[in-house]
């Protein structure tokens, strides 16, 4: 499998092709349903962010409590539709992967290619494996939020799928 | 009348949410590793072996499966010959639920269902209770994960809609769901009852062995026919398209109104876990 290190370049970024298999590496940043919410109300109210997420990739999961001696708990992906409503506006703002599981709206896959940036889809219910690839976790924002809170991750061969390309390449419309 | 004291259903309920959180059902892994034999195309035999090898990792590092540890869904069979004292049966599950999930670094995904504040404890569990013969308490605890509770579905179907109509409303709720829940999924199909025992049902039917079938020979055979039909539509492991869609379809049964056929459907991940005991 091609290994990519993240943050991701524009040119790794068009090099990527719906369907192929990846093995990620280097950091990300999760976030989940109640982060994507506090992120756009941040937006709304036109409030600087605790983070920067510019040239990142976004994590959607909700880890388990890490138990001791690991970086992170079980750590799996969770459905990304349910970030469909925020993620157009976070590509517009320069987000440039996303990790998540299962197919995407229109318009997120439209955002996708008009921002040159990329859907990658991790294996739902393969916890123990993602989390055992987490290296290095740290708490980033939203602490309240519990395992919905903002985390920077550490990642060391993370296999995921490329799922949307940023030429529209579909690999849940083959 | 036999005396059972809270804190052995506390203990117990401890016990098994851990059994259930960190490990597949036996069947669901047979069911797997059968599929992952059958698959042909690249991504979806990868999807297949990443959530085989996954089961070991969590296996040899203690880890939950799957990070969704789930609602505690317990199924509580009580004999009325039992005597519960101590606390109250409810309390006495909660606690289980909440020293389970506090020491075996499981997630808390309870929250309020309008302002969103987790509970930090992954309590309240969801308890149903029976009332049954004898004088023992069965319990099956089934961490019912949201990805794929999402995508379930009830319909209120009129009686002219009969065998095939169910079938259309199962195969119809897989195909609505899509890549979403992590399929392959496996079907729990409540059939009859009222509008809300029909869910009910649906949820017993997902705490069967993947692969079993019901005993009656009509009701065997909806399963057998949703299952080809659900496996023609080539969702395929994680939505990446293949053979499997679903690894099983278990119906349960209760007598309905004249007037209707209810029939729900709740969707179970690939990552079936159950666990059952005894007191």
């Amino acid at each position: 499998m091609k290994k990519i290190r993240l943050p991701l370049t524009e040119e790794e970024i068009s090099g990527l092709k719906a369907g192929e298999g990846v093995l990620l590496s280097g950091t990300i940043l999760t976030g989940r349903d109640c982060a994507h919410k506090r992120i756009c109300e941040y937006l709304d109210r036109g409030e600087k962010l605790p983070f920067d997420f510019k040239g990142e990739t976004i994590y959607y999961a909700g880890p388990c409590p890490a138990p001791a001696g690991k970086a992170c708990g079980s750590c799996g992906p969770t459905t990304s539709a349910r970030m469909d409503a925020f993620a157009p506006r976070l590509l517009d703002l320069g987000l440039k992967g996303m990790i998540g599981k299962g197919e995407r709206s229109g318009e997120v896959e439209r955002s996708i290619v008009k921002n040159h940036a990329v859907y990658f889809a991790a294996i739902g219910g393969a916890g123990a494996l993602y989390g055992n690839a987490v290296k290095k976790s740290e708490l980033v924002a939203f602490e309240d939020l519990l395992s919905e809170a903002v985390y920077r991750f550490e990642i060391e061969d993370f296999p995921c799928v490329v799922a949307i390309d940023c030429n529209g390449g579909n690999i849940y419309k083959k | 009348m036999r005396i059972i004291h809270s804190e052995e259903i506390e203990n117990t309920v401890y016990a098994l949410a851990k059994q259930a959180c960190l490990s597949l059902i036996p069947s669901c892994k047979a069911a797997l590793e059968r599929a992952a034999e059958r698959e042909t195309e690249e991504s979806a035999k990868f999807a297949l072996s990443a959530v085989l090898q996954n089961a070991e990792v969590a296996a040899k590092e203690n880890m939950a499966v799957c990070q969704d540890t789930g609602y505690a869904v317990i199924l509580a069979e009580i004999g009325q010959a039992a005597h519960i004292e101590g606390k109250l049966f409810g309390d006495a599950v909660n606690d289980g639920v909440r020293r389970a999930y506090e020491d075996f670094y499981f997630r808390k995904s309870i929250c309020d269902p309008l302002t969103r504040v987790n509970t930090a404890d992954n309590t309240p569990a969801a308890v149903h209770t029976e009332i049954v013969a004898g004088d023992k308490i069965s319990l099956t605890f089934l961490p019912k994960g949201f990805g794929s509770e999402n995508m379930s579905r009830v319909y209120m179907l009129t009686p002219a809609k009969g065998v095939s109509g169910v079938i259309d409303a199962i195969v119809e709720t897989v195909a609505l769901a899509g890549s979403k829940p992590c399929p392959p999924v496996y079907v729990g199909v409540g059939i009859g009852g009222t509008f809300d025992t029909c869910t009910f049902l649906a949820k017993k039917a997902l705490t069967r062995e993947v692969g079993s079938h019901n005993p009656r020979k009509d009701v065997a055979e909806i399963e057998q026919t949703a299952l080809e039909r659900i496996n023609a539509l080539g969702i395929g492991p994680q939505g990446f398209g293949g053979k499997t869609t679903a690894i099983g379809v278990s119906c349960e049964l209760a007598p309905t109104h004249i007037a209707g056929l209810p029939v729900a459907i709740n969707i179970q991940c690939h990552c079936v876990r159950c666990a059952k005991a005894i007191i």
